[in-house]
C-alpha cells in the first residue's frame, strides 16, 4: 500500500502548478521587489501585487488590506500585539478563546508583562465558544477579542459572524485565526465583521513559510518588525518573492475548486466517520458533529494510548496527528511538554485520556479505497492495543472506568 | 525498518513485537505505576522462586517508548534475583533500548518504578504471609 496521508491540517503538498508558477522567481525574476525602478525589480513588484489581488480576491477584502508574512504564527502575533499596542490608551484587557493555537495562547504572558491582562473565554463540549462567558468575562476596560475561525485539531468551525456583531456593539477589536479555513471553506471577511484575519496557504496546497494578514481598512495597528518600509510599512523585510506568488496561485486554485474539493471531502469522511462507529466501540468523536472542516475526522478511543495508535497507523501506511502530548512534543528538550492538549481538555476530556486522541485530515487527493484501508486495519491496531492495556483489563473485569466520562 | 523518527530500531522493535506481554496469574508480585503528566500507567506481573525472578510479564497503556521499556524490562529481569533486578535503573533501560529521546527518558523511569513497586508488594505479601 503506498502511503495514506491523512494529515492535510498539518501540511499540503504543494500543488504541482503552484510550484511551476513559482520557480521562474527564485533565477530569472529574482530582482528585489522594492527596486521598483528598475526592470529587474519592477517584474517581481507586479507579481506580488498580483499575488496579493488573488489573496483578496479569495477572502473578499481589498488588495491594500492584504500584508504578506513569514507565517500564520507571524500573522497571528503582528495581529495580537500589534492592535494591543496601537490601542492600549482605550484599554488593557484583551480576551482569547480557550483553544486558540499557541501562536495566539503562547502570547499571553508577554502581553501580562508589558501590562495587559488576559482572559481566557471557554468552549463548550463541541468546542464552540461560549457566548455567555464571552459576555462575562467582558469589560470596559476590553479592547480586543481573538478567536479562531476553525481549530485543526477537532475540527469545529467557530460563530465568527455572531460573535464579531456581539463585539463591535460594544466596539471591541476582533483578530480571528482564519489558518484552518481561508481556502478551504468560502471565508468573506467583510461579512465575517473581523477586524484582522490570518491566512496561510500551506493548508490549502499552496508553500510553507509564507502567509498574510488581512487588515480592515481604517484599523490601527502598530508593526511589530522593524525595518524597510515594505508591506504598507506594516511589516519590514524583503517580501519572500517565490513563495508570494505561490500563495497567490494556491489561492486562485482553491477559488476556483473549493466547491469540488468540499463535496468529494465530505463524502470521505462521512464513509470515515459511520465506518469507525460503527466497527470500534467505546470511540467518541471530538468537534461538532456538524459544524466543521471538510474531511476532518477527530475521535479518541478508550483504553487506547494516542501515540502508540499513530505509530501503529503509520506501520500501516497512514500519516495521521495525535493530541498525545507524548508525541507531538517527542524532539522536546524535557518532560515540559507532555501536558495534554489544552484543546481537548478544554472541550472536558479527562486529562488523563486526552493522549488518546487522533485526527484524521483528509485533502483533495484521498481516496474512497485510502479511506477503506483505514477502516480496514484500525479495529485491528485497536484491540492490540487494548489486549496489552492494564485499563482495559480492569474495565473488563469490573466494568470500572479510571476516569469520570 | 521503516524510520520511525526518534526512535531507534531497538526502540521500535519491542514496540511492534513486545515480549512477555500478559498477565501472569496469581502472580507473588504486581506493580502498578501510572505517571500523570503523560497519563500513562505500567503494571508488571512476577513470578518469584526462592528469590529468583523465574517469569515477568507487563501489560502498559501508553507510548512506543513506555511499551518498549516494559518489554525490555521482562527481558532484563527475568532469571535475575529480586537484589539484583533492583540494581536495574532507567538508564540502563534506556542504554538497552539504543537510548530514548529526552522527552521521553520518563518512560524508562516508569519501568524502574513498576519493578519497585512490584518487588515491594512481593516484600508485603512476603511478610504478612
Ligand atoms: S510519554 Fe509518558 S510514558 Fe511515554
Amino acid at each position: 500500500m503506498k502511503r495514506v496521508y491523512f494529515d492535510h491540517a498539518s501540511a499540503t503538498p504543494v500543488d504541482r502548478t503552484v510550484l511551476k508558477s513559482m520557480k521562474p522567481y527564485f533565477i530569472e525574476n529574482f530582482g528585489n521587489p522594492s527596486s521598483i525602478l528598475i526592470e529587474e525589480g519592477a517584474i517581481p513588484h507586479r507579481a506580488v501585487e498580483e499575488a496579493r489581488e488573488e489573496i483578496a480576491f479569495l477572502v473578499s477584502a481589498s488588495k491594500d488590506e492584504i500584508i504578506f508574512t513569514s507565517s500564520a504564527t507571524e500573522s497571528n502575533n503582528l495581529a495580537v500585539k500589534g492592535l494591543a499596542l496601537a490601542n492600549r490608551d482605550r484599554g488593557r484587557r484583551i480576551l482569547f478563546s480557550d483553544i486558540e493555537h499557541y501562536s495566539i495562547i503562547n502570547q499571553a504572558d508577554f502581553l501580562r508583562g508589558i501590562g495587559f491582562e488576559i482572559d481566557f473565554v471557554k468552549v463548550d463540549i463541541n468546542g464552540m465558544l461560549d457566548m455567555e462567558d464571552l459576555k462575562r468575562k467582558l469589560t470596559k476596560d476590553t479592547i480586543l477579542v481573538s478567536v479562531m475561525h476553525a481549530n485543526l485539531e477537532i475540527g469545529t468551525i467557530e460563530p465568527i459572524k455572531e460573535i464579531a456583531y456581539f463585539l463591535k456593539e460594544h466596539n471591541i477589536l476582533f483578530h480571528s485565526d482564519g489558518a484552518g479555513t481561508c481556502g478551504t471553506i468560502p471565508v468573506n471577511v467583510k461579512d465575517l465583521n473581523v477586524d484582522t484575519m490570518t491566512i496561510s496557504p500551506h493548508q490549502f496546497y499552496g508553500p510553507k513559510g509564507i502567509a498574510a494578514l488581512y487588515i480592515k481598512k481604517g484599523v490601527r495597528l502598530t508593526p511589530i518588525v522593524q525595518g524597510g518600509y515594505q508591506e504598507m510599512g506594516y511589516r519590514a523585510g524583503t517580501e519572500n518573492v517565490p513563495a508570494i506568488v505561490g500563495f497567490g496561485k494556491a489561492a486562485r486554485i482553491a477559488m476556483e475548486e473549493m466547491d469540488k474539493r468540499v463535496e468529494k471531502l465530505t463524502l470521505l469522511s462521512k464513509r470515515l466517520w459511520e465506518g469507525l462507529a460503527s466497527s470500534i466501540d467505546y470511540i467518541h468523536f471530538t468537534g461538532h458533529p456538524e459544524k466543521r472542516l471538510p474531511g476532518h475526522v477527530s475521535f479518541w478511543i478508550e483504553f487506547v494510548e494516542g501515540e502508540s495508535l499513530l505509530l501503529w497507523l503509520n506501520l500501516n501506511s497512514i500519516a495521521s496527528s495525535s493530541g498525545s502530548a507524548c508525541s507531538s512534543n517527542v524532539l522536546a528538550r524535557d518532560e515540559t511538554g507532555l501536558k495534554a492538549s489544552h484543546v481537548l481538555t478544554a472541550i472536558g476530556v479527562p486529562p488523563e485520556i486526552c493522549h488518546g486522541s487522533i485526527a484524521f485530515s483528509l485533502g483533495k487527493d484521498n481516496t474512497m479505497e485510502e479511506v477503506e484501508h483505514a477502516l480496514s486495519v484500525m479495529p485491528g491496531i485497536v484491540k492490540r492495543l487494548r489486549d496489552m492495556s492494564p485499563l482495559y483489563e480492569r474495565f473488563k473485569k469490573t466494568g470500572v472506568r479510571d476516569y469520570k466520562l | 525498518m521503516m524510520p520511525q523518527g526518534p526512535y531507534s530500531d531497538i526502540v521500535m522493535d519491542h514496540f511492534m513485537n513486545p515480549r512477555n506481554m500478559g498477565e501472569i496469574e496469581n502472580a507473588d508480585a504486581v506493580g502498578e505505576v501510572g505517571n500523570p503528566a503523560c497519563g500513562d500507567v505500567m503494571k508488571l506481573y512476577l513470578k518469584i522462586e526462592d528469590g529468583k525472578i523465574v517469569d515477568a510479564k507487563f501489560k502498559t497503556f501508553g507510548c512506543g517508548a513506555a511499551i518498549a521499556s516494559s518489554s525490555i524490562t521482562t527481558e532484563m529481569i527475568k532469571g535475575k534475583t529480586i537484589d539484583e533486578a533492583l540494581k536495574i535503573s532507567n538508564e540502563a533501560v534506556a542504554e538497552a533500548l539504543g537510548g530514548l529521546p529526552p522527552a521521553k527518558q520518563h518512560c524508562s523511569v516508569l519501568a524502574e518504578e513498576a519493578l519497585k513497586v512490584a518487588i515491594e508488594d512481593y516484600n508485603k505479601k512476603k511478610g504478612s504471609g
